[in-house]
């Protein structure tokens, strides 16, 4: 999933939504970051000092071949070793679902960045409900695309529980962008958004 | 590409035990053109045995470099962008000043009697060569192994005068087993009666004691799976296993080209250098470094393990320094960084660009 969403994030339509959610000359975190072509983006459009972590090796190895600091480590321990405030913005985009401890991490982010932003598959949206109602087994889609027993996702959620967990840590959801494929969801996301961003601070 | 070493004196450099060493040889090698703003000029740090003859074929003995993989045009160190130096340690014996090298004093070689020195010594000396090159700024510092060391000194030492630092299967200071290993190639050379309390110039070397010290040296160098795959059990002869061969060749070609004080010497260096010395921690040493770093470890590196590069790592991203690390894997174990490079080329070369592009 992680693969699919950057080229949509670099994709015409979705330049913008990060265009407008990053300020030029500003210092970025990418976790889970990949090949690691979202920062290079960054650093080249924006003049941002991008640095990235991603625990695989040959995605590291890409990542730093292109020219882009990237610490290869698992992004749980990578965040533990960053002092306060280091960075304007921490991303996750598409890897909240796949921590151990998703409030830490979320913490965290929080503690390290002034803002995080925070890309998910969203559990509410109507065909992983379908499939779960209809099927009867652990839901199937094109957003969930695994079987129960070899998903890297352990904790699932949606546009509402999210929401939910921000209002009882007071963080202060300063945008909120929901999309199906490329294009934005402006009624009903929990409903009808795929994929989830929220930008976010304490 | 024929490459010769040049050879330039300083009248004088002061060391950290105190004295003064007075002239002081440089041995260095360049490759490729310093552009005119003195902005592409990297040097590179040779590992313990290294010397300057780092890229290129020398002319008398038709040698390739050490690094000669990694440092020519179009490699990751492209002499086609870039202006690459490297030159032999303080204490070697390879044209820079070292026991071997006669004492103005005396008008002997000055064997045991030359100063002990440090890495903070050798860089110190590297800094003075690149000063009289006419450079203020370095673009990168890279090595393997005590080049990684002498890397991140010159991080700590100078920085200011780097734009990033490169250390490869390196670490901060040497564990007890690294200090171990070093300890029993002195003592195999200072058991060799022919070493005589380091007064053997012009007379016989303790070749017998060197060449065990490089024996015991390339076991550390390689892995239990790349001597497998190199060696298996197979039988040379009657009398001798194939790596029981390899490793008398490799000690008594060793002989030919190294010296043994300088042996002892560098290898105390090493084991004396540790950057948290003096200080609270390892994150403190990187207080004041600007430098833009890229290390590397190597999955099947026993010697130098990736948990000191890791240590490094996580300690320059305590002071949210700009670092990118990777582990690669390799079976190659401590000589990945010399002999399997087409990664860390790629590593090398895209870090390079992004830095120049940026920093220079």
């Amino acid at each position: 999933m992680a693969q699919a969403f950057v080229p949509e994030l670099l994709g015409r339509s979705d330049y913008a939504i990060i265009s407008e959610l990053i300020e030029p000359n500003t210092r970025v975190l990418d976790l889970g970051c990949g090949e690691g072509e979202l920062l290079e983006w960054l650093a080249l459009h924006k003049r941002v000092d991008a640095r990235g972590v991603e625990i695989s090796g040959p995605k590291a190895q890409q990542a730093i071949a292109r020219g882009v600091s990237v610490f290869h480590s698992d992004l749980e321990e990578a965040l533990a070793d960053l002092p306060d405030r280091a960075f304007d913005y921490v991303i996750l985009s598409q890897t909240l679902q796949e921590t151990r401890e998703p409030l830490r991490v979320l913490h965290d982010m929080l503690r390290v960045g002034e803002h995080a932003i925070v890309a998910f598959p969203n559990f509410g949206h109507w065909s992983v409900r379908l499939s779960h109602l209809w099927t009867g087994r652990a839901p199937k889609t094109k957003l969930f695309p695994y079987d129960w027993y070899d998903s890297p996702n352990i904790h699932f959620l949606t546009v509402h529980d999210f929401e939910t967990l921000a209002h009882a840590q007071k963080w202060v959801i300063e945008r909120r962008i929901f999309l199906q494929g490329p294009r934005t969801v402006k009624r009903l996301p929990n409903l009808l958004a795929e994929v989830a961003v929220f930008l976010v601070r304490k | 590409m024929l490459v010769r070493t040049n050879i330039v004196q300083f009248d004088s450099i002061a060391l950290d035990c105190g004295t003064t060493l007075a002239p002081v040889d440089v041995a260095y090698e360049t490759y490729g053109e310093l552009n005119a703003a003195k902005t592409n000029a990297i040097l590179v740090l040779h590992a313990f045995s290294g010397d300057a003859h780092a890229a290129g074929t020398d002319p008398d003995g038709g040698n390739a470099g050490w690094w000669d993989n990694m440092i020519g045009p179009g490699k990751a160190f492209d002499t086609n962008k870039y202006f690459v130096i490297c030159s032999n340690v303080l204490s070697g014996c390879r044209g820079t000043s070292g026991p071997g090298s006669i004492d103005p004093a005396t008008g002997c070689p000055y064997a045991m009697a030359f100063p002990p020195v440090t890495l903070a010594d050798m860089v110190r000396l590297q800094k003075m060569l690149t000063e009289h090159l006419g450079i203020e700024k370095l673009l990168s510092v890279s090595g393997g192994s005590m080049g990684a060391m002498q890397a991140l000194q010159w991080a700590v030492a100078y920085p200011d005068a780097i734009a990033s630092s490169i250390p490869i299967a390196g670490t901060a200071r040497h564990s007890a087993q690294q200090i171990a290993f070093n300890e029993v190639g002195r003592q195999a050379i200072m058991a060799d009666p022919d070493w005589n309390e380091g007064n053997y110039y012009g007379r016989r070397p303790p070749a017998r004691g060197l060449s065990v010290a490089r024996m015991v040296g390339h076991i550390t160098y390689m892995s239990d799976a790349s001597m497998r795959e190199k060696f298996g059990r197979r039988l040379r002869d009657q009398n001798q296993f194939e790596v029981e061969s390899y490793l008398r060749y490799r000690g008594s070609q060793f002989v030919d080209r190294f010296d043994a004080n300088s042996y002892l010497y560098i290898t105390k260096a090493m084991d004396y250098f540790d950057l948290t010395h003096g200080r609270h921690s390892l994150s403190a040493a990187f207080e004041n470094v600007r430098a833009r770093f890229l290390l590397i470890s190597f999955t099947s590196d026993w010697l130098y393990p990736t948990y000191q590069s890791l240590e490094v790592v996580r300690a320059l991203r305590g002071r949210n320094c700009d670092v990118a690390y990777c582990e690669l894997p390799s079976s190659y174990g401590h000589d990945a960084f010399l002999v399997n490079v087409t990664e860390q080329s790629e590593l090398v070369r895209g870090f390079l660009a992004s830095t120049f592009r940026e920093r220079a």
